[in-house]
């Protein structure tokens, strides 16, 4: 099987998907309005509420959705073999992810803006809203945990990632620095800056940095992890100006010439997908297909995450409704695209089959080392050396994971600032000691999942699915009781809803058994929660159709 | 070139625009705080300077006790509407 037939089958069904599905949704179901005002007018304030430019709008959308989760899920699930994980990622953007991505933006441009979770309870019920922040903050405890579990270990195995990626958050604050102080436009910060990231991976490959063996009883792996979030503390109390907001700039650039690279390279090489299309020969111990494959998968084929963004900026600076459809739908394309451009990676990027067999030796191996070594050996036709190449895809994949925690912790601690209030507890409204609580849950989560070495971590990547997949299903749940509400046909954004909701109810249910098997009691407790999230998503969404439909029939 | 650089200063801004303003607004409050202070009894050592800033700050202070859900300014000595 050719990579090249994959690559372009893959994205010319998702530009379909766009071109004739979004299209129809567009017209017969959201019914956008090209004269509808939308809140960034009715409501412009020039902070929050700005009428944005749709390509810059989309830009924003698709860098702050696709991270390292579409590298990492795909990067398991192709253990399964590439058939299974290339229709979920497909289908999954084509109906699933694009529809709600879309349907989350329009949901909020037609409620003055408001978020999913208040949607969640002006138009469901106001238990779950609560439900929603319990699974919010879940989503963010486990995001964290888990991806300085990831970071942790690709700093290990590639000492020569650790100049270039700890360099970007020098460069990211020099670039904030000359923007905000110095005045300076973007244009020169921008190309010096991403200059010198690539140019320090040279730097990088000369001066391999690792740290001690054991250091007071830590090995490396929970060095890390405790460098990572002590890091993660200090970046989250920071302005954002100074921090967060260069790194997000440059890892968008990062990842705009991440996804030209690899395809370009994939163009020219067109190497031969070396794994099987359905894996007969799976490890021992791997969990069955149905249902993990679609938590494993869950950015790249529908994450409830995108609504939060989608509900939370990007509704407020849309300039005309129908860009909703743009922005959102080929949002999720984009981030369908990464995905895809992982599972080519991570199935045709080895010589072959023993060679990938060697890195899938049980669930929860390859990940991003398998993006990384086999997307090296793509690029490598670019003429660039292997270890060039695996350094450079470490970089790039580490500075997303950093991202995500740097914006995750920071939201976690607003989250916990919000409970001091609501409960009356000042200690936790005070930004460091919220910052403390919300840095303490993450680091006994990486830590309590494994032992002290903090390996075990990736336990967790299947649970973090599932709670996204929920996060998800609730506004799937939001959307089809507005169209419902409106009497328009609501199956569109039902039979996706009633799928994940599905799907990861027996997921979590699987993993309860499966983790008290092999006694990972805090991961119980955290499954229970979820099954119990799950429980109730699910009478509330039974509950809300039987009232809207009864509603219906006593109008009529 | 000319809109590139516009969309690229645009995708650099937008999406922190409201974080920024709303920190730098909770300076600026602060510092209406302290040149305020003596009106509302804590003394200040710099009042001598901060008297001349209030009329500056006039409409700024209009905007504050607005935002704050007062329709009308809460200190006696200072009226703006």
């Amino acid at each position: 099987m050719s990579a090249v037939i994959l690559a372009v089958v893959g994205l010319g069904a998702m530009f379909l998907g766009y071109r004739f599905y979004s299209k129809f949704i567009a017209e017969k179901i959201y019914r956008l309005d090209p004269d509808f005002v939308t809140p960034a007018h009715a409501m412009r304030d020039d902070v929050d509420y700005v009428p944005t430019h749709r390509f810059v709008l989309w830009g924003h959308h698709f860098t702050a959705v696709a991270g390292a989760a579409p590298i990492v899920g795909p990067g398991i699930a192709v253990i399964w073999g590439w058939g299974p994980a290339f229709l979920w990622v497909v289908i999954g953007t084509m109906f699933f992810a694009g529809v709600h991505d879309f349907g989350a933006i329009w949901a909020s441009v037609r409620n003055r803006a408001k978020s999913v979770g208040a949607l969640t309870g002006d138009v469901v019920s106001q238990r779950s809203r609560t439900l929603f922040m319990i699974v919010i903050f879940l989503l963010l405890l486990m995001v964290n945990a888990v991806f300085s579990v990831v970071i942790a270990r690709e700093l290990i195995t590639m000492p020569s990632s650790v100049i270039p990626v700890w360099s970007a958050v020098a460069v990211a604050l020099v670039i904030g620095v000359l923007i905000y102080k110095v005045k300076v436009g973007i244009f020169w910060p921008t190309v010096v800056g991403t200059i010198i990231l690539y140019a320090v991976i040279y730097l990088g490959e000369i001066v391999p940095v690792s740290v001690p063996d054991e250091f007071l009883g830590l090995q490396p792996g929970a060095q890390w992890i405790l460098i990572l979030f002590a890091y993660a503390a200090v970046a989250s109390m920071l302005p954002v100006w100074l921090l967060l907001q260069p790194r997000d700039y440059i890892n968008g650039i990062q990842l705009f010439v991440g996804l030209g690279l690899l395809y370009g390279a994939l163009l020219l090489a067109n190497p031969t997908v070396v794994a099987p299309m359905l894996n007969t020969n799976v490890p021992a111990g791997a969990p069955p297909i149905i249902p993990l494959l679609f938590v494993t998968i869950a950015c790249g084929a529908i994450s409830g995450f995108h609504g939060l963004v989608g509900s939370g900026t990007t509704s407020k600076q849309l300039n005309k409704e129908p860009d909703a459809r743009f922005v959102g739908y080929l949002g999720s394309f984009g981030e369908g695209s990464l995905a895809l451009a992982t599972i080519i990676a991570t199935t045709a990027g080895f010589a072959s089959l023993a060679d990938w067999e060697a890195m899938y030796t049980s669930f929860g191996q390859g990940g991003v080392t398998a993006f990384v070594q086999g997307g090296a050996s793509i690029l490598s036709t670019l003429g660039l050396p292997v270890a060039f190449g695996q350094t450079l895809l470490t970089v790039m994949a580490v500075l997303f994971a950093g991202t995500t925690m740097d914006a995750g912790v920071r939201l976690q601690r607003y989250i916990v600032q919000e409970w001091g209030g609501i409960y009356g507890i000042p200690a936790l409204q005070n930004g460091y000691v919220a910052t403390m609580v919300a840095v303490g849950a993450c680091l006994v989560l990486a830590f309590g999942a494994g032992g002290a070495d903090g390996t075990g971590g990736m336990l967790i990547w299947p649970l973090f699915g599932t709670t996204n997949q929920l996060l998800a299903g609730l506004t799937l749940l939001v959307i089809s009781v507005i169209l419902v509400k409106l009497g328009r046909p609501s199956r569109y954004t039902m039979v996706p809803m009633v799928f994940v909701l599905g799907m990861s109810f027996l997921a979590a249910v699987y993993q309860l058994w499966d983790l008290y098997r092999t006694g990972q009691y805090l991961l119980v407790f955290l499954d229970l929660l979820i099954i119990v999230a799950a429980v109730l998503v699910m009478l509330e969404a039974v509950s809300a159709f039987n009232r809207e439909r009864q509603a219906a029939r006593s109008a009529a | 070139m000319h809109s590139a650089r516009t969309l690229l200063t645009e995708f650099y801004v937008s999406p922190y625009r409201g974080a920024i303003a709303r920190a730098r607004r909770d300076e600026d409050d602060l510092f209406m705080l302290l040149v305020f202070s003596e009106l509302m009894g804590v003394p200040n050592p710099a009042a001598y300077f901060t008297l001349e800033l209030q009329p500056i700050l006039l409409e700024r202070f209009h905007e504050w006790h607005q935002r704050m859900g007062l329709e009308h300014s809460p200190l006696d000595g200072f009226r703006c509407c």
